[in-house]
């Protein structure tokens, strides 16, 4: 059965599990045997000045018969080189195809273990058979929904395992882009004015991160907007006054005035631009940007909604949030 | 063999400078033809920021960082690696470790393992656990 980006995690697992019971690859020889010119190369890249792979005298005083590979050059003697290609049967190639059609595109490698059962030595003809052996999925990740898949690959010489590497991948979808790495035409974040919280106003602000727009609520249940001073709160016995309270609005509201600003520039933002006060469900009046309508279109009266404009971090600045009103019911960037 | 592998010992940290031209040398040393490696322009396309080291040459570099302290009598037995961010060319990379355990055997002598951690400016590299045992002289 084939696989789509539209097929399910139980579909993909099951083409998976075809590739593990496949096997093993069949073995595959290295290009060339393990020889000295390639083991200089490596040594010299690496910095690596431990003789038992340069001087057959060193390589016999520290109990080798004579110069010995670097293990860790397990790998290297049977990469495919500039030109080669997969084999039909290699599991890594099966498995990478497989997620690829599943929409998983993007990888990265995650472990790579290898246990070395022997030093090898110049002359000897390495051969590579790989299976894969574990895939576990789907995944949430940092980088976006994956799989995990792990593929063990032995090298062998003659019927003797020299070497076993197992090699975990990450098999990803990239996570979309957020609103704010799309960025908003219009507005320039490098720019804007930061909102600046004061003891005052920070629930709010800190609401509006949150994607919640918070309105201050007195004692006795009146809500008031822009935020008053807290400190009609009582002291508290640790001398601090009490946090301010308040009730989380629908958002939804409908403007009761507003203004279309031609001039002067304002920093970040294009002109013109509208600036509504908006009347609440809950009563109050909040003012904002209107957003995403043309302003001949405005009307008193016209339902809105809010919507939360997210900006990433900049530098050592932290990622940050706007709220802004549109039109009730379009569906636009934000919310 | 010189190196005291009580557990708890440090080993000699070591930096390694990934100029362009270790990058490069280090994966045609390693038969790692893939482009991410030698050509800036592709991995720009590829969403990476510069050429970066190969997983390869990791595993080299540990080996190294081992045997540099361990001596020539060192046989590795096993290297694994947690790959963490990348190290792009133009980047500097500390190998700090530590002996965290030591087993005597009758056969192979002592069998050591090293905690290794690479380090560079965008954070853990690679995180690694080496074993090897020591031949006797």
């Amino acid at each position: 059965m084939s696989i789509t980006p539209e097929s399910t995690a139980d579909e993909i697992r099951s083409a998976a599990q075809e590739i593990i019971a496949s096997g093993a690859s069949a073995p595959k020889t290295g290009r060339d045997p393990i020889n000295r010119p390639m083991i200089h190369n490596w040594v010299e890249a690496m910095g690596d000045g431990n003789p038992i792979y340069v001087d057959d005298d060193a390589a016999r005083a520290a109990g080798h018969d004579g110069v010995v590979a670097p293990p860790a050059m397990a790998q290297v003697w049977t990469m495919r080189g500039l030109h080669g290609a997969r084999t039909d049967d290699d599991p890594l190639g099966r498995a990478s195809a497989l997620f690829d059609e599943a929409g998983f595109t993007s990888v990265v490698a995650t472990n790579c273990d290898t246990v070395y059962h022997r030093y090898t030595a110049p002359g000897e003809e390495v051969t590579l058979s790989a299976e894969l052996v574990d895939v576990v999925g789907p995944k949430q990740t940092a980088l976006g929904d994956g799989w995990f898949f792990t593929t063990r690959n032995t090298w062998s010489v003659g019927d003797e395992i020299v070497a076993e590497m197992n090699f975990r991948i990450l098999k990803f979808r990239p996570a979309a882009k957020s609103a704010a790495s799309d960025g908003y035409p219009d507005l320039d974040p490098a720019k804007l004015i930061r909102p600046s919280a004061s003891r005052d106003t920070a629930f709010f602000w800190d609401g509006v991160a949150a994607h919640e727009l918070r309105v201050q609520q007195l004692d006795d249940g009146a809500l008031r907007h822009p935020p008053i001073p807290a400190t009609w709160k009582s002291r508290g016995d640790d001398g601090e006054f009490g946090a301010t309270d308040y009730v989380v609005a629908s958002g939804r509201g409908s403007v009761y005035s507003h203004v279309v600003h031609h001039a002067p520039k304002v920093p970040g933002r294009s002109l013109p631009f509208v600036v509504a006060l908006v009347e609440l469900e809950e009563g109050v009046r909040m003012l904002g940007e209107l957003r995403d309508v043309e302003p001949g279109d405005v009307q008193i009266g016209m339902p809105v909604e809010v919507t939360f404009l997210d900006f990433d971090a900049d530098g050592d600045k932290p990622a940050w949030t706007l709220y802004a009103w549109r039109p009730a019911g379009t569906t636009g960037e934000g919310a | 063999m010189s190196a005291n592998t009580a557990v708890g010992t440090a080993l000699p940290p070591l930096t390694i400078e990934a100029t362009p031209t270790f990058v490069v040398a280090s994966a045609l040393a390693t038969r790692d033809f893939q482009d991410v490696h030698h050509d800036r322009d592709l991995a720009h396309q590829k969403g990476s920021k510069d050429i970066f080291v190969n997983i390869l040459t990791d595993t080299g570099l540990v080996e190294r960082f081992v045997t540099d302290w361990a001596g020539p009598r060192a046989r590795i037995a096993s290297i694994s690696l947690k790959l963490g961010v990348p190290w792009y060319a133009y980047d500097g990379l500390t190998f700090t470790g530590e002996v965290t355990e030591v087993e005597s055997t009758q056969v192979e002598g002592d069998r050591v393992t090293v905690a290794v951690t690479g380090t560079n400016s965008l954070g853990k590299h690679v995180i690694s656990t080496v074993v090897f045992t020591l031949q006797e002289a």
